[in-house]
């Protein structure tokens, strides 16, 4: 197994700059992902370290040796797409088989390592199945085995779910990571979805505009966002936005919002009067009748365990995420209060994290 | 608006059964949810209503007039696609506008025109009805599809999916939306989806359907508290339902195979509980932290503290706090 590091990457197509720039690390056995909405330069970046696309310029070195210019075939690596591209013609074995015969391994060998593959990923019972009798679920899973036969360097994988219904993904992201702690290989991963990446992830990359934005534990990405774009992007339903006009003071423990005081981490950077950006997190909200900001209740979604409530204010809708047993009535006025440890604080115009208390505590600075 | 009464009604594509002998009743202004994995016989119970398959035994009534051998368009439906296909030549404002100025409707053009620009802010699309559809991002398409649904008042609107293909932002965004505006228009809905979130935040009433058969129907609330089997108590609820051999814990009454154990349902302490677990994977979600045990076993999955310290190799106690029970065919008993 291996570790692959980018650095300085930049791809462009004729005009376009899809990837700007990227620089990371992915240790041994990390699962690492790129996570971004579609167009933010994440697939072309792994396409890159799997040498279906040169970059312009920067380098890619797997376990220390320079890769960039190497032929895909020549890196070590197996790739996992979105579109499980199984040969309707050929049963199971033989499509778990296909890249070892394509290497010219022996057929006992060959037949060990497919069994074993299967045995990993529970489908042993398939093995004598058609391909085309299998559902979108048991179909991934082949295509995986086909990934684990070659017990390549790394595995990259491209939205691997992405054509899997909610239920069915939920299960294999369960899966993949039982699997990537049973195997240790290095990982790539690349996704849109935010959730699969949060219960995947050692470390996501969050992408934007061909820029990683911020690379870190899924816990410090939801906890401690470096920028506006990374905390709207993470999360569901997303983080609560409250504009607002002001300065800062280093070491001020509060901001002005309208006419109340709202008690934020201590700010560790001073502010000329600008237009700044409260977040608070759903779950952040709570309801109180001298709550700091007040407004109308405009519905609750039912969850179960808990529910969303969205309340129309000034400063625009918010979320509170609130058990499931409180009962709320649409059109009551209430008052929020925001829990003052969590609360981060933008700057609107760069889109960057005002640097505070909040910040000290990551495990990735 | 009108009452929708599915009575008995069956059908086979070959020797695929779709769906067995399914009756429900959907309430004039109502919003009901089929949910179910793929395959489960949703789309097909939605296209028997429209007229788009016939049944082979069963009835399907409208406002209690027998429609089962009406063309779709004499039914008084509306459907909404999971793949929105709109005239890409023609504006948001014509394409919605479409069916209202099909010969055999002609509503007068000022009624028309009203009618498409009460609908587009509802659905905020006001600011682009005079711009091409193919203009417009995948959320604002969907939108418009919609659209082009609601500004006729059919007797039931029928929904495949129509959220399925928007980013999850959105699709948080349209969730919202589309109840507030079912509820504005006193609209009646009935609405296929695999995905629990869309049917318990929207839905008066969510039937769980498995292999072309109506399992239960019920509120949200009587589903996620209330399942009959197995099946549906793993249909609703994140994480999952844990199912645990009834043996792991004292006190199951005797016709007790398994023990049905939400978040709710387990107390966790550092000690102090019933029975022992292990924590083999501690899960930061960001609101919430999926917390999984392993229970002489058996994995469990559980809700922790989004800060919660407890981290992998932790011994936790465990406390059972008014589980469900299901035998041995995995039906529910009483406690």
């Amino acid at each position: 197994m291996a570790q692959i590091r980018v650095e300085a990457l930049n791809k462009s197509f004729g005009e376009f700059h899809a990837v700007k720039g990227a620089s990371f690390t992915v240790d041994d056995g990390q699962f690492v992902c790129l996570l971004g909405p579609s167009g933010c330069g994440k697939t072309t970046t792994l396409r890159m370290i799997a040498g279906l696309e040169l970059p312009t310029s920067g380098t890619i070195s797997v376990d220390g040796e320079d890769v960039t210019m190497n032929r895909a075939s020549a890196r070590d690596i197996a790739f996992v797409f979105q579109l499980f591209a199984l040969y309707p013609h050929m049963n199971v074995r033989r499509n778990i088989g296909f890249p070892l015969k394509c290497e010219g391994i022996g057929a006992a060998e060959c037949d060990r390592r497919v069994v074993e593959a299967a045995r990993i990923l529970r489908i042993s019972h398939l093995l004598d199945r058609s391909v085309s009798t299998l559902t979108g679920g048991d179909r991934q899973r082949v295509a995986l085995g086909r990934a684990i036969v070659r017990k390549p360097k790394c595995f990259l994988m491209d939205e691997p779910l992405g054509a899997l219904d909610t239920e069915m993904r939920e299960a294999m992201i369960q899966e993949l990571r039982a699997l990537h702690d049973r195997l240790g290989a290095t990982t790539v991963y690349v996704t849109h979805d935010q959730l699969e990446a949060m219960a995947m992830a050692d470390l996501i990359a969050v992408m934007n505009n061909g820029v990683v934005e911020q690379i870190a534990s899924p816990r410090d990405i939801y906890d401690r966002p470096v920028s506006l774009f990374v905390a709207d992007f993470i999360g569901s339903p997303a983080m609560n936005f409250l504009p607002f006009r002001g300065s800062l003071q280093a070491g001020a423990q509060a901001i002005r919002l309208g006419d109340r005081e709202v008690a934020i981490p201590t700010a560790r950077e001073a502010l000329v009067e600008s237009d700044l950006v409260l977040g608070v997190r759903p779950e952040h909200v709570r309801f109180s009748d001298s709550g700091v900001v007040r407004g109308e209740i405009y519905g609750s979604e039912y969850l179960g365990t808990t529910q969303i409530v969205t309340v129309t204010t000034s400063y625009g809708a918010l979320k509170a995420r609130s058990p499931a047993s409180m009962p709320f009535q649409i059109g009551v006025n209430v008052g929020l209060d925001f829990r003052p440890d969590t609360l981060s604080l933008f700057d609107q115009g760069s889109g960057r994290a005002i640097r505070t208390a909040l910040y000290e505590g990551g495990e990735h600075g | 608006m009108a009452e929708v009464e599915i009575g008995a009604v069956s059908k086979a594509f070959g020797k695929t059964q779709a769906v067995v002998d399914l009756s429900l009743t959907i309430g004039d202004g109502e919003f009901v949810a089929l949910l179910g994995p793929t395959g489960a016989g949703k789309t097909t119970t939605l296209r028997l209503v429209a007229g788009l398959e016939a049944p082979d035994s069963g009835s399907v009534r409208i406002d209690g007039r027998d429609v089962t051998s009406d063309a779709p368009a004499d039914r008084d439906v509306a459907f909404v696609f999971q793949q929105y296909s709109l005239y890409p030549h023609l504006t948001v404002f014509e394409n919605m506008a479409f069916a209202l100025r099909a010969p055999t409707r002609r509503l007068p053009e000022a009624e028309i025109r009203a009618k498409v620009e009460q609908v587009a802010r509802l659905l905020h699309i006001e600011a682009k009805l005079h711009s091409k559809a193919t203009q417009l991002s995948g959320g604002q398409m969907q939108r418009v599809a919609i659209g082009r649904a609601l500004v006729r008042s059919p007797s039931i609107y029928l929904m495949d999916e129509p959220l399925s293909s928007l980013d999850a932002k959105l699709r948080g965004e349209m969730r919202l939306e589309l109840k507030r505006i079912q509820i504005d228009l006193g609209a009646t809905i009935l609405y296929v989806t695999h995905d629990q979130t869309e049917a318990m935040t929207m839905a008066s009433r969510i039937g769980v359907m498995e292999a072309g058969r109506l399992m239960q129907i019920g509120t949200p609330r009587e589903i996620y508290e209330n399942p009959v089997n197995t099946y549906v108590a793993a249909r609703l609820g994140q994480p999952m339902i844990n199912l645990l051999p009834a043996g792991l814990f004292a006190g199951a009454p005797s016709s007790a195979k398994t023990i049905g154990a939400r978040t709710e349902h387990l107390a966790i302490t550092r000690n102090g509980g019933d029975v022992s677990a292990t924590v083999t994977r501690v899960e930061h979600l960001g609101d919430q932290s999926h917390l999984h045990l392993n229970l002489g076993g058996q994995p469990v999955v559980t809700l922790a503290e989004s800060e919660t310290t407890l981290d992998v190799g932790d011994v936790v106690s465990l406390r059972l706090n008014k589980p469900l029970f299901f035998d041995a065919a995995g039906r529910r008993v009483a406690a």
